[in-house]
């Protein structure tokens, strides 16, 4: 346990004082982290074995209770603004969930990525509210009630970000060793199993589904608070697909993995368009697939210390 | 709302279904065999249509002649499948005995690479290529005006594609592989059957399936950066509406999400996008397993 929180603070240090020595790297760092929050919701169902193709959906539903919200009431808090857009997110994920819970494998993939698109197509259409594809504008709130210039906002949502990165990883990897977390582990190799142990998969799949659902909007509001816009194609498949691609990448051993993944997916990008222009998506993609082939267990697996695991194969 | 709008809607209706078939067909198709979601798919639609439409411009500019625009669409979805579908399936391969997710994400990965490729090569500027189209006329129905192209021509050539690959399946060795194959890939294998040729030649097939549809809609709609990824989910959406693997069933679901769609587009127009979508929740909200899909027993 020590030796965790000692990891944690020096990896705390060195994002901050990177990010106060290269300003650039202020930005991609913000993002990265929220979209390795929101890829930590995809790791949850991953985690019992079920992709799902839509979780951006959940990015910009709360991006846009953010948005409206501020719009409504212009002198709300930033955090309040979070936890309004998270709560929101997290409901619909409880509705959702009711019935998309009795779905496995492709098809909960493509219930997701149905519903997302409906999302996505209404926010786009329903131009006089949501302001289309253009989206919503948010402007800068108060953070804990105080008002910062931009630097001074920009590094508060990093703190903020990296002080909740480190909690969720924790208590994610918590849940995860714990009888609930192992359990969902089991929908994925063997669900009747579970079934026959008394245990409902779909309550645990549910629960699950919650869980994830609100990490996408926690992750969507701080998108929204960063990036100062809401845009519809927050919630894109191609942004869900982003995030399942993280998810992967991070790999199965540790939930820290999922924040590197972030990072380099980030950085990827960044480097990719100065470098290459408007070419991004190619060095991605071969750098995702490469990923792929060389570490076959996630970036995790290459900090994994050479013991035997138990490796339950279906 | 007239008998004639009603007319129009479904006749653009069953044109637009037959895109819709031969691409979802591409895809049910090599995931009946080769177990992948193939989410490249989407880029050789693109591909295909922009494949043809330069082929058109290369070869048949200036003459409208009808064959000629024929043979652009046929050798640019050939090509294009035959080139890009065993440059998947050489893409696939090391990972064939990795977990279907990460097979998926690898085609995610190529799709990426591709979108890229595609704006190299072509351009972002939309490109439209329509001459032979209207060259093929029009006739009247009702006292509606077609064109022909949309009338009949898309229509036929999906049927006629759906009819051969049936009797292919059903009538030729090969044919008879890839189903057994489908069925069971272990005792296909031990009866002979090269299952690794039967899934490369699956996927050139079904690749040429995905770039005929753009190639056929090229005339049609504008080719833009970003048709790739639209029509993607679109025939995710008949796939999984009709089960996995099905082929009748993707026919039947194509027709189903294509009338359906073109009717809002003339009398409910803000629903246009969302209708597949909905039809397909709907649809999975009755049978979870897709339309035409037998439920599999469970593994204890």
């Amino acid at each position: 346990m020590k030796k965790r929180l000692l990891i944690a603070g020096i990896v705390f240090i060195a994002v901050l004082g990177l990010s106060a020595e290269l300003p650039w790297v202020r930005v991609p760092m913000i993002m990265a982290l929220v979209y390795g929050t929101a890829a930590l919701g995809v790791v949850v169902l991953l985690r019992a074995g079920q992709i799902s193709f839509g979780h951006a959906m959940y990015m910009l539903i709360s991006g846009y209770t953010v948005a409206f919200l501020s719009q409504a009431y212009p002198g709300a808090d930033g955090i309040v603004l979070v936890l309004a857009g998270t709560g929101v997110s997290l409901v619909t994920g409880m509705i959702l969930g009711l019935f998309l819970v009795r779905y496995r494998g492709i098809f909960f993939g493509m219930l997701n990525l149905a519903i997302s698109m409906v999302i996505f197509t209404i926010v786009t259409k329903f131009y006089g509210l949501t302001g289309g594809s253009d989206g919503m504008r948010i402007p800068r709130p108060s953070l804990f009630g105080i008002d910062m210039d931009r630097a001074g906002y920009e590094a508060t949502l990093l703190v903020i970000l990296l002080v909740l990165a480190i909690v969720l990883i924790f208590s994610v990897q918590q849940f995860f060793r714990s009888s609930a977390g192992q359990a969902m582990a089991s929908i994925k190799t063997n669900e009747d199993r579970l079934e026959y142990l008394g245990v409902s998969a779909k309550k645990l799949l549910w629960q699950g589904y919650a869980l994830s659902a609100a990490l996408c909007g926690l992750a969507g509001a701080f998108y929204g608070l960063s990036q100062g816009l809401v845009t519809p194609e927050a919630g894109y498949w191609l942004k869900s697909g982003e995030l399942v691609f993280m998810s992967i990448l991070g790999g199965s051993v540790h939930a820290a993995g999922v924040f590197v993944a972030a990072l380099l997916f980030e950085f990827v990008k960044v480097y990719a368009s100065t470098l290459m222009g408007g070419a991004w998506q190619l060095v991605l993609g071969v750098s995702l697939i490469a990923i792929i082939y060389f570490l076959p267990g996630g970036i995790t697996s290459l900090f994994r210390k050479k013991r035997k695991t138990l490796e339950v194969r279906s | 709302m007239g008998i004639d709008t009603l007319l129009l809607a479904l006749i653009d209706g069953v044109s637009y279904a037959g895109l819709l078939f031969l691409v979802a067909l591409g895809l049910t198709f090599i995931f009946g065999v080769v177990r992948v979601l193939n989410v490249a798919h989407g880029s050789l639609y693109a591909f295909g249509g922009y494949s043809a439409a330069s082929m058109g411009i290369w070869f048949a500019q200036g003459s409208d002649s009808i064959t000629l625009f024929l043979l652009a669409i046929v050798l640019g979805a050939g090509v294009v499948g035959v080139i890009l579908g065993y440059g998947l399936t050489v893409l696939l391969h090391p990972f064939r005995d990795r977990d279907p997710i990460i097979q998926l994400l690898v085609t995610f990965g190529a799709f990426m690479v591709l979108e890229d490729v595609q704006v190299m090569i072509w351009g972002t500027q939309p490109y439209f290529v329509s001459g032979a189209v209207f060259q093929m006329g029009t006739s009247e129905l009702l006292g509606v005006v077609f064109m022909n192209y949309q009338l009949w021509f898309i229509p036929s050539v999906a049927l006629a594609v759906y009819v051969l690959l049936s009797w292919f399946l059903k009538h030729s060795l090969k044919g008879r592989q890839i189903i057994a194959v489908t069925h069971d890939r272990e005792v296909a294998t031990a009866l002979g059957v090269n299952a690794g040729r039967i899934a490369s030649l699956t996927f050139i097939i079904g690749a040429t399936l995905g770039a005929l549809g753009g190639a056929l809609a090229s005339p049609t709609t504008s080719l833009v950066p970003g048709v790739g990824a639209d029509m993607i989910v679109l025939s995710f959406a008949v796939v999984a509406t009709a089960g996995l693997g099905q082929i009748s069933g993707a026919l039947i679901v194509a027709l189903m999400i294509g009338i359906a769609r073109s009717l809002s587009v003339y009398f409910l127009p803000q629903f246009e996008v969302v209708m597949p979508y909905l039809i397909m929740m709907a649809v999975l909200l009755i049978r979870p397993q897709g339309l035409f899909t037998v439920a599999e027993t469970r593994r204890i």
